[in-house]
């Protein structure tokens, strides 16, 4: 058996991740640890984005409200545990499923709403609905509002890990991030799955042929924005604060283009986009003060040219299915 | 509440209402006839807030200064069109949703090199910068009327253009169906163009009319941008007369509902859940709005005919 290119290549940068806190440590710059901790993170919101962008073909343009929303549980949780004592807020178990739980409502709200709306018009609702949560966290003034809310404390998993210990957080974010994939996987490969793609390719025809794709839909916005709201409760856990710029349109922005320059609809690229971005986003500045004057001409170059992102400069997919 | 205090909020948002207009013209246009998403719009109205800094600056005075920075952007929009944008008409939505992203990063990145990171400030010239009385006891700026008056008269000049001329009347048949009007054999590149550079003015003259308010600074067009989309998203994608009234219904409810909702959250809940519950609500009403009209006709109040 041969393994193709692709293969090889995910196995290594799956192996060199999980190797980077070790490495880091042994040639004492454990700055690494923080900077892939980080891409581990926002790799996870690609992957959730992804699947509604590169499979469903919904174009969330506020998909980073969904950060916020998992950041501000476990920012809130903290805070009360932190400045009132409840001793049940600062339980890492009760956060997590406080993280989903929310993130699931608001998913499903939003969803029901926007998933009427096609085209431009999603593009433009589910804009809206992220610059309202970002609003909400503005104005919610005891935790700090525009300025953000700092977290004493990260979540701890009493019997199993906390989240304090800078490289245990780390494989709890490996973890997380291997475990969305894998979700990602069946998924797409599921009925399930088939009949989400079978709607962005031809949403008419699936409905002709006996699918109600609005629930189908829906699901998926929700997977998704659960998946998303876990990458933001454990990006709050990372850097120890919580504000509303982190559900900024521009992070939405960000994380559309992390998915389109990893190759959107592919397993793997939502992985290779994150770590390309934020290793850009890590050296440019130190070459250029004005990075941004190259990185939006590249941006454009990307789209024109570089249609099938970083993933297909492996070879062509198995199954191409468009 | 008092009613002189409202009568002025009302003029001020019929002011900014007439200012998202002047964008949301422009990117309805384009967004009906070309079936483009150009978030790089509210870089153009950054570029025409720091050209007529600039003019101004040289020339010395406001009005000249503004009457060069028209044209610049202009120029600035023909040049975006032919050298970045062209390309992505046949694209996806999702493309051009990068592409111009990448355009405003770049936008963003080149004022910084070149005016500074800093923001800066338009005075007014002296005649502009009174207020006249227009009701008994109200004073009002006379440069906010006049921003009035100038929107009221560029709307109607877009009505005429679009209602009376030959140009307009391509321009509402490429509204309805482009490729027809392309298969009729009209030059649709030239017109393309033609609607770019004219949205792309009428954005650097809302950019111009709002510097003396505001602060000239990098990100000014993105925070507009957002309530310009919301305005053309609730008044139908390609309609002229949507956008108008979109944009006055945002812009009313955005001033009003600020200066108003704090008393009236009053009168329903406890002071303080009031007092933290006001802000947020009304930063959150025009999408809320946006929301509603989308739930309820997902494609906006006034969609073109034959869309």
């Amino acid at each position: 058996m041969t393994l193709s290119v692709r293969s090889v290549t995910v196995i290594l940068v799956l192996l060199g991740l999980a190797l980077v806190p070790p490495i880091a440590s042994w040639v004492d710059q454990g700055y690494y640890t923080v900077l892939f901790a980080r891409m581990l993170i926002m790799s996870i919101a690609a992957i959730a984005l992804n699947l509604i962008l590169g499979f469903g073909g919904m174009v969330s343009f506020g998909h980073a409200a969904f950060l916020g929303v998992g950041g501000y549980v476990a920012g809130i949780f903290i805070f009360h545990y932190f400045e009132d004592g409840a001793e049940w807020m600062g339980n890492g178990y009760v956060q997590l499923a406080a993280t989903i739980v929310a993130s699931a409502l608001v998913a499903l709200f939003i969803g029901a709403i926007c998933l009427r709306t096609r085209g431009v018009y999603f593009i433009m609702i589910t804009l809206a609905f992220g610059q309202m949560l970002f609003f909400v966290a503005v104005g919610l003034e005891i935790y700090g509002g525009d300025d953000g809310l700092s977290l004493y404390t990260r979540s701890e998993f009493p019997g199993l890990f906390d989240l304090n210990d800078r490289t245990t957080l780390y494989y709890v974010s490996y973890g997380t991030m291997l475990a969305c994939l894998l979700v990602s996987w069946r998924l797409i490969n599921s009925r399930f799955g088939m009949v989400l793609r079978g709607a962005r390719l031809n949403d008419r025809r699936m409905k002709a042929i006996g699918f109600p794709t609005y629930p189908y839909r829906l699901v998926a916005f929700v997977i998704s924005g659960v998946m998303t709201g876990i990458a933001g409760f454990l990006l709050a856990n990372q850097t120890d604060f919580v504000s509303p710029s982190m559900m900024h349109w521009t992070k939405s922005g960000d994380l559309i283009i992390i998915v389109v320059l990893g190759g959107m609809g592919t397993l793997f690229g939502p992985l290779f986009g994150t770590i390309a971005y934020l290793l850009l986003e890590d050296i440019l500045p130190s070459i250029t003060e004005s990075w941004q004057l190259f990185f939006g001409p590249m941006l454009i170059l990307v789209v024109l040219f570089a249609r099938g992102g970083i993933d297909s400069l492996l070879g062509p997919r198995s199954r191409p299915d468009d | 509440m008092n009613w002189l205090l409202l009568f002025e909020q009302i003029l001020n948002g019929i002011q900014l209402g007439l200012l998202l207009f002047l964008l949301a013209a422009g990117l309805t246009l384009i967004f009906g006839i070309m079936d483009l998403v150009n978030l790089a719009h509210g870089s153009l109205y950054m570029m025409g807030a720091y050209f007529a800094y600039s003019f101004a600056g040289w020339t010395d005075s406001f009005v000249i200064g503004v009457l060069l920075a028209l044209p610049a952007t202009l120029l600035l929009g023909i040049v975006v069109e032919v050298v970045a944008l062209r390309t992505l008409y046949d694209r996806n939505h999702l493309d051009q949703v990068l592409a111009t992203f990448g355009l405003i990063l770049f936008f963003n990145e080149l004022v910084r090199i070149i005016w500074g990171p800093a923001g800066l400030d338009l005075p007014l010239p002296d005649f502009l910068n009174t207020s006249v009385e227009i009701l008994p006891g109200i004073p009002y700026p006379t440069y906010r009327l006049a921003v009035i008056a100038v929107g009221l008269l560029v709307a109607l000049f877009l009505y005429l253009l679009v209602a009376r001329t030959r140009i307009g009347m391509l321009i509402r048949a490429g509204a309805s169906n482009r490729e027809m009007v392309g298969a009729l054999g009209v030059d649709i590149k030239l017109l393309y163009t033609i609607v770019f550079g004219l949205g792309a003015a009428l954005a650097g003259l809302a950019g111009m009319m709002a510097a003396p308010i505001l602060t000239v600074e990098v990100g000014m067009g993105e925070r507009i941008l957002i309530d310009t989309f919301v305005v053309i998203v609730i008044g139908g994608i390609g309609s002229i007369r949507g956008a108008f009234l979109a944009a006055l219904i945002i812009g009313l409810i955005d001033t009003v509902g600020r200066s108003i909702l704090p008393d009236l959250l009053n009168l329903m809940l406890p002071q303080a859940a009031a007092s933290t519950a006001a802000p947020a609500l009304s930063s959150m009403l025009t999408y809320v709005l946006m929301a509603l009209v989308l739930a309820i006709r997902p494609a906006g109040l006034f969609p073109p005919r034959g869309a």
